[in-house]
């Protein structure tokens, strides 16, 4: 993802267009933008809207294309990884089987999708390939498939790959991923059930 | 919405690889398929619904209507009361008389209002169609505005203080990430090639990219059946990114399409387009 960003970036450079040239606009000035503009979320009020703002972290990433100078990129990881919550069993793979369910599901939080019917999805295959099963997939992530066999179905990958899913700009970043589990997207047992699928040795990503 | 046309497109990928082809080796074969069926779409011209909603359109301009009961005739949306022929090309511009830098749906809407009395936050209120619905008359006076600029070069100047300011709003409002999932325009629109499962996204940050696009809206979409405007593709974008709707006419929109409309600076315009 990292690498993704930097390329942006790079990109951005050959080709700057006129409007970089311009002065960047006052922050508060874009953000009253925004919620003048904005019809609020379709929610009570303390649920979703003050997430319209953009945390230390989100506004970090903005400002650098997604791409911050090393000592902001260490901040992120630090604070990022501190809003990590850890199952208090210490077990972190739930069922590959609801995880390719949730993987696959798009619902949740569109505007069109409150109050909720059902759980959310984390529509991992709109970005991530991740079983040869599946023939739609998108490639804005890089591709999952036998992501547990490249990593040995080692215990210690486990936790990784549930810290990625909970929060991925402790590993990465400014990672173009939502911090699923720290923003309360999914749920724990949601992230587990995502673990599994990529951890597990009989699930569609590792055959 | 979005992904609700995503079966067709898998259809059609999947009766192009024949069932013994291998997913992982597919990915060329699969956006050489889409890209195909593109082409069938572009082929006949006149096959596109959206003239309809132009012809439509075009109706609704010069008839008297709302509770002033006059037409749209006196209307000006850069160019002097009523020229329409090559005013889209020239849009977003800033309008002395409303004091702001209008998109041609912002502007229609302040004309419906100030000249024909229309109540705005009614037209606001669910501005955008839902899937099968036609346009909304807005939209289709827009349609029929771009229209008249179709096979012109988009030439928007931004050279005014205020317009200025719209563009560098809008790419400062293109790289702002917040809402549940932190999402920003760049996080699908700005890398070359990139998919949202197999629909290719358009590279919007670079000027190339946006000149591809950018130009074909208003566009008859085929999966929801019906002309989006604009306005009305960035609402789905919003949607998208599990944010709130954002009104028609606000200052982010307007921010948004000039940044937009400026990258897309000199590309051509093919309106109405007609999209997947």
């Amino acid at each position: 993802m990292r690498i993704i960003a930097i390329s942006v970036v790079a990109l951005a450079l050959l080709t700057a267009s006129p409007a970089l040239a311009q002065q960047k606009p006052d922050p508060a000035k874009v953000d009253a933008a925004v919620k003048a503009s904005l019809k609020t979320f379709p929610a009570p009020p303390e649920v979703w809207q003050p997430r319209l703002d953009a945390d230390e972290t989100m506004r970090a990433c903005a400002a650098s294309d997604n791409s911050p100078p090393k000592a902001v990129v260490d901040a992120i990881a630090k604070r990022e990884r501190g809003s990590i919550e850890y199952p208090a069993d210490g077990q972190f793979i739930g069922d590959w089987k609801k995880g390719e369910a949730t993987a696959q599901s798009g619902y949740g939080l569109r505007s069109t999708d409150y109050p909720a019917t059902r759980a959310n999805g984390g529509n991992c295959y709109a970005c991530h390939q991740l079983s040869k099963t599946e023939v739609s997939y998108g490639t804005i992530g890089p591709s999952l498939l036998g992501y547990g066999k490249l990593r040995e179905f080692k215990a210690d990958e486990v936790k990784i790959a549930y810290e990625k899913v909970y929060n991925s700009h402790a590993a990465f970043p400014c990672s173009l991923m939502p911090r699923f589990g720290s923003n309360k997207v999914l749920t724990m047992d949601q992230i587990k059930d995502l673990v599994a699928l990529l951890m597990s040795k009989d699930s569609p990503v590792n055959q | 919405m979005t992904f609700g046309f995503r079966p067709l497109l898998v259809a059609c990928a999947i009766f192009a690889l024949g069932s013994s082809a291998l997913a992982q080796d597919s990915d060329a074969a699969t956006e050489k398929a889409i890209e195909k069926y593109r082409q069938m779409l572009k082929e006949d011209p006149w096959s596109n619904p959206g003239l309809l909603d132009a012809d439509r359109g075009e109706g609704l301009w010069t008839s008297a209507r709302g509770p002033k009961k006059v037409s749209l005739e006196q209307c000006d949306l850069g160019k002097g009361p009523g020229n329409v022929e090559g005013a889209f090309a020239e849009l977003p511009r800033y309008f002395a008389d409303a004091d702001r830098v209008m998109d041609v749906e912002t502007r229609i809407l302040w004309c419906m209002e100030k000249l024909q009395g229309f109540d705005r936050a009614e037209l606001i209120k669910r501005p955008h169609p839902g899937g099968g619905q036609p346009v909304k008359e807005l939209g289709a006076i827009a349609t029929y505005v771009a229209s008249k600029s179709s096979g012109m070069k988009y030439s928007a100047k931004f050279d005014q203080p205020k317009e200025k300011e719209s563009v560098a709003l809008g790419e400062a409002l293109f790289v702002r990430r917040s809402g549940p999932f932190d999402f920003a325009c760049t996080t699908c629109h700005a890398a070359p090639n990139t998919r949202i499962r197999l629909q290719g996204l358009a590279h919007l940050s670079n000027p190339e990219g946006a000149r591809k696009v950018i130009g074909e809206w208003p566009a008859y979409r085929v999966s929801s059946t019906h002309v989006m405007t604009m306005q009305h593709r960035l609402a789905d974008c919003f949607w998208q990114m599990r944010l709130p709707e954002p009104e028609l006419g606000s200052d982010l929109t307007v921010a948004l399409i000039s940044y937009l409309t400026s990258q897309a600076k000199g590309g051509d315009i093919s309106a109405p387009g007609l999209k997947r």
